[in-house]
């Protein structure tokens, strides 16, 4: 049980793929000019991750050492190719939002990174459970760099939502008169802005590592050797 | 002397392993081509079907089904590369028909100096020469910025920025004002982002006087033949 807390607390914060691992930075700038279109490539990776993790793990006895990562490329190209196929005939009035975002995540390093590190070495429920952590790691950090471009850029949130669902619209939370701020749509301003959130995870990490020297000296315990990510 | 048999024995388990190594990549690639190529082969139909009711839906945009009574899908023109249009590719123009009479042409154009990369644009042009509507159908403008010329990005709902092409000819607006206001033409641009209010305005005056120009000729082609028009490579 606390071995899937670890996993899920992994995802989520400690080793989160963009705040911690900084991995996927290629889609993730590229796409999180705003919400809707942040979280549809966010998701998109969930299902993939978790597909590319599964695959992986089950297939891992037969995979030799040396060979490992072309194989894996393989089958992270081909998963992302039926997803893509899959998502054209069942799903089209989704492919139309998503569809663009699918062959991008073939570029994020992340699902090479976790069926690496974790996929190729556990069993098939921790391997799943890790790529949809792992991907939800991302899609919320995604979501947040997204929302916070498009709050600076554009003085709105949640546009282009009536693509996915036509009854609702996006909302303009600054007044109809904000200029907007070109800086925060284009490629600098999310450099800007990744850099501010990993800048307040550092913070929020040093804050409660602080707090837990300090709760140690009380105790009169030996000084704590800091961990590291 | 028994050196040289262990060297022996030990590069031909190394050669064994190597081709071992490469029998299992090999075994991998031919089946997960073969999932692959499958999945492709089981939805073809329908992927082909979603993408003819996609160009449906676009050539409704800007010529609705009211307007003309044939078959748009079977009278086709194949059109090679046009350079006044911007096309590398081969497309296809359709012809549509109102009691057995012309009606307008609904082909494709692309503006190559879009801010970022091409941006595609579907047309349709009345038999009388007006410029009856204009969509675009593919654009990396800067969303937020330069993608209002897409109706769906376009923040003004009640007379979104593409539509003021509607109905235009140029006995309206002649060819040489054309242009954004800018540019001293007679259209509007969102300052700031003039650049693919521009590319728009000036693929679609091209692609105009292309369709003028050659109309009579690609009225009267017979079904699915070739436009030889001045043909550029």
């Amino acid at each position: 049980m606390s071995m899937y807390k670890d996993i899920a607390w992994n995802g989520l914060w400690k080793q989160n793929s963009i705040l911690a691992q900084l991995l996927g930075l290629c889609p993730l700038l590229a796409v999180s000019t705003n919400l809707v279109n942040a979280v549809s490539l966010g998701l998109a990776t969930i299902l993939v991750m978790m597909l590319a993790n599964f695959a992986i793990s089950a297939l891992r006895a037969l995979i030799p050492y040396e060979i490992r990562i072309p194989v894996f490329i393989l089958i992270i190209a081909a998963l992302v190719t039926v997803v893509d196929l899959a998502f054209n005939a069942f799903l089209h009035d989704m492919y139309l939002v998503l569809g663009i975002f699918i062959p991008l995540i073939v570029t994020n390093c992340i699902v090479l990174a976790r069926v690496e590190a974790f996929a190729a070495k556990n069993g098939l429920r921790a391997s799943t459970l890790d790529g949809l952590m792992m991907g939800v790691g991302f899609v919320w950090v995604i979501a947040l760099l997204g929302a916070v471009r498009e709050l600076i850029g554009q003085g709105t949130l949640f546009s282009g939502i009536e693509m996915i669902f036509p009854t609702l619209s996006g909302i303009q939370v600054l007044p109809e008169s904000y200029p907007g701020f070109l800086v925060a749509i284009l490629p600098p301003g999310a450099f800007f802005v990744l850099g501010l959130l990993v800048a307040g995870r550092n913070w929020l990490d040093a804050r409660s590592n602080q707090r837990v020297r300090e709760h140690r000296l009380h105790d009169q315990h030996p000084p704590a050797t800091t961990v590291t990510a | 002397m028994n050196e040289p048999i262990e060297v022996g024995r030990r590069e031909s388990s190394v050669l064994r392993i190597s081709l071992r190594t490469a029998a299992i990549m090999l075994a991998f690639t031919l089946v997960f081509t073969a999932m692959m190529a499958g999945t492709y082969k089981a939805t073809e139909p329908l992927v082909a079907a979603s993408a003819l009711a996609e160009k449906l839906r676009l050539i409704g945009e800007v010529l609705p089904p009211a307007q003309y009574d044939n078959d748009l899908m079977a009278d086709a023109v194949i059109l090679p590369p046009q350079a006044a249009l911007g096309l590398d590719d081969e497309t296809r123009l359709w012809r549509a028909r109102r009691n057995g009479g012309p009606a307008a042409l609904v082909f494709e154009a692309a503006a190559r100096d879009g801010y970022s990369g091409r941006i595609s644009l579907i047309l349709a042009v009345g038999a009388d020469g007006r410029l009856l509507a204009v969509r675009v159908t593919g654009h990396k403008e800067t969303p937020g910025l330069g993608d209002y010329i897409d109706p769906k990005k376009d923040r003004n709902k009640t007379r979104p920025w593409i539509t003021q092409f509607n109905n235009l000819g140029f006995d309206g607006v002649p060819r040489d004002k054309w242009r954004v206001k800018k540019d001293g033409g007679r259209f509007d641009q969102m300052s700031g982002a003039t650049i693919s209010a521009r590319a728009v305005t000036n693929a679609s005056g091209r692609a105009l006087a292309w369709a003028v120009e050659n109309r009579d000729k690609l009225f009267t082609l017979p079904p699915d033949s070739r436009f030889e028009g001045k043909e550029t490579p």
